[in-house]
């Protein structure tokens, strides 16, 4: 303290240059002290997070590898080589849990759109990728190629909906549910703040509806009951009855994260567009949506992990995705008591694609951030 | 109203005319019989206590605030609801706000050329070329690349001048362009503004700067309660107010 006030002393008024701040404000035993050790309740803490690691990983590490076993016919096998984990069945079944039924000779058609669908999120993830524009193109055109390589027709054999299952089935209903929430949310939104009393109660009944109604609900009625309301002889297919219902839900609650967003935007940037005589859908597209779109981020992310997570859900109507595959998988005989793999295997699965997610995102958010809050 | 109209396009130097305005928010009667014809060239500087209804009055002529009875007529069209009207009354009005309104997503040259682009149709090259040189004016050609965010108050005002006249205007309304500034940055939007009232644009200008008023005015309204109470060029307005409430606001903010 007396040498910086010393120091402070020497320079004549004005002439006072910026100091380096007091202290060893780096270095890793500083960090260690600071922030492990800082205070008794701080070291307490560090010192049963540190005996809970130790009690709990080792055991972990050992029954999922060490004592592993990787290879094998049936449950026996695994016990006869060792105390651990069984992946062995999984491995067994691995196929089965990305394709579900899906015919063995044509699987090249779900590898190809599974290639073919990076290709398409490219251009929509990052902006500097080469040939933005034409590949955006692409993008608008996969999901009918998608489509086409995987139910078939005009050339490749047709492939039964039924036989899609897996994290094939998960994918499938994930991205067509995320892709197109997105922008049918931006839309209720905006039908929220319409001026229009007509398209305002409409939106707000839709919203309202779709967040008062359990989603198993509404693949309920995917299922047994739009085959009522249609008229008789229309064979609606189920994949697709439990896509609109998957992606009408996420719309109803991405459209009040957009709202949240749009609210945040000052009255003064609407009018500064306004006074240049921009009309309405160009103010939104140019001015509006890219800064509510950019605060809604955390929240839009949110519902798509939700989305994708609750893809899981369609097992109950019948669809076979990865916990269904698991389910079915569990019953037989030679597997049986197994489920602890089946459902680490499933979970670890969707924690990457959510984590994934969520990285992303955090990119996105730094990636966007033009200093205007600072 | 189309005669109005024609009658107006005929009468060549008055480009805005006001007759008989009453604006009202809810009961609150805000503009009460509001009459101004603004000619060409002319530069008017609007004053009054807060609450007086200048920001109303000058956001009623490019529509941010809609009048319920009388007349609106800019450049030969009468705003009415006719949204084709109003955004082309818009498209020749420029703005200034108080809190500038940039928008913080978009670089300072992407802020300028947003309006000529997507509403003039003007070519990107084209429009770029045409924001430099409207940045130069302003003296900031050298934060073309920077977002909003990253500059001064002082310098994100003289942005938002710069983007409004990307637009080629033929008018210029200022919502207390100086009203948000620190001190120091005050002077050098004045002097923006000042050099642009020497070019002859057609400006009205809410501001409480009166050393502006008294060195650019051609004329200087004061209004109070909804009305304005008193209008001259502004040799006569500061040194011989008629109504007593003009005297009593002169000498209010010019005791300091």
């Amino acid at each position: 303290m007396d040498d910086t006030a010393a120091a402070t002393q020497k320079y004549p008024p004005g002439k006072h240059p910026s100091l380096p701040p007091p202290g060893l404000s780096t270095g890793p035993l500083l960090w260690i002290k600071e922030n492990l050790f800082g205070s008794v309740t701080n070291a307490v803490l560090t010192v049963l997070a540190a005996w809970l690691l130790w009690v709990t990983i080792p055991p972990l590490l050992q029954w999922a590898f060490l004592d592993a076993a990787f290879t094998g016919e049936s449950r026996k096998d695994c016990q006869a080589q060792s105390p651990g984990a069984c992946w062995a069945f999984i491995q067994n079944r691995f196929e089965l849990f990305v394709y579900g039924f899906y015919p063995v000779t044509e699987r090249w058609r779900p590898n190809l759109a599974a290639v073919l669908l990076v290709v398409a999120l490219l251009p929509v993830l990052w902006d500097n990728v080469p040939q933005r524009a034409k590949l955006l193109i692409f993008t608008c055109a996969y999901p009918f190629v998608a489509g086409w390589l995987l139910i078939g027709g005009l050339g490749l054999k047709p492939v039964t909906t039924d036989q899609f299952g897996g994290f094939l089935l998960t994918l499938v209903i994930g991205v067509t549910g995320i892709s197109f929430s997105l922008p049918l949310g931006v839309l209720l939104a905006l039908g929220r703040q319409s001026k229009m009393p007509v398209l305002r109660t409409l939106s707000i009944a839709f919203i309202e509806f779709i967040r008062g109604v359990p989603l198993i609900t509404l693949l309920f009625v995917a299922s047994a009951m739009l085959s009522y309301f249609l008229p008789p002889g229309t064979d609606f297919n189920l994949l697709v009855r439990v896509l609109i219902m998957v992606t009408l839900f996420a719309s109803g609650y991405m459209a009040e994260v957009v709202r949240g967003g749009l609210q945040a935007i000052p009255k003064g940037q609407y009018e500064a567009a306004q006074s240049m005589g921009i009309g309405y859908w160009k103010m939104m597209r140019l001015v509006v949506l890219p800064q509510a779109l950019k605060i809604s981020i955390p929240g839009i992310v949110n519902t798509f992990i939700s989305l994708y997570k609750d893809t899981t859900l369609v097992i109950i109507i019948g669809l076979l995705d990865p916990l269904g595959i698991g389910k079915a998988s569990l019953a037989d005989a030679k597997w049986q008591g197994l489920s602890t793999e089946v459902y680490i295997f499933v979970a670890v699965f969707f924690f990457i694609s959510c984590f994934g997610m969520s990285r992303y995102a955090l990119y996105l958010e730094r990636k966007l951030d033009t200093g205007y809050r600072r | 109203m189309g005669d109005t109209a024609k009658l107006m396009r005929s009468s060549n130097d008055s480009i805005i005319q006001i007759i008989e305005m009453h604006k009202w928010y809810g009961q609150f009667h805000v503009l009460k019989n509001i009459n101004l014809t603004v000619k060409r060239k002319e530069r008017i500087v609007v004053c009054g206590p807060s609450g007086s209804g200048k920001s109303t009055m000058i956001r009623c002529i490019n529509r941010l605030e809609e009048h319920q009875q009388g007349q609106i007529i800019v450049d030969g069209i009468e705003l009415t609801d006719d949204l084709k009207n109003i955004d082309a009354i818009r498209r020749e009005v420029g703005m200034v706000f108080q809190h500038f309104n940039l928008f913080p997503h978009l670089t300072v040259l992407e802020n300028c050329t947003l309006g000529p682009i997507w509403v003039r149709q003007t070519p990107k090259r084209e429009a770029e070329e045409i924001a430099m040189s409207y940045l130069a004016r302003v003296k900031i050609p050298e934060q073309a690349r920077k977002f909003p965010g990253q500059l001064s108050g002082g310098q994100q005002q003289r942005v938002a001048i710069a983007r409004s006249l990307c637009m080629n205007p033929k008018i210029m309304l200022f919502d207390e362009p100086t009203s948000a500034l620190d001190p120091e940055m005050i002077k050098e939007v004045l002097d923006v503004m000042i050099e642009l009232a020497g070019t002859g644009m057609t400006m009205l200008v809410v501001t409480h700067e009166m050393g502006f008023a008294k060195t650019v005015a051609d004329r200087v309204i004061f209004m109070d309660g909804g009305e304005i109470i008193e209008q001259n060029e502004p040799h006569a307005f500061f040194g011989n107010p008629q109504n007593d409430r003009t005297k009593l606001f002169l000498s209010q903010i010019l005791a300091h």
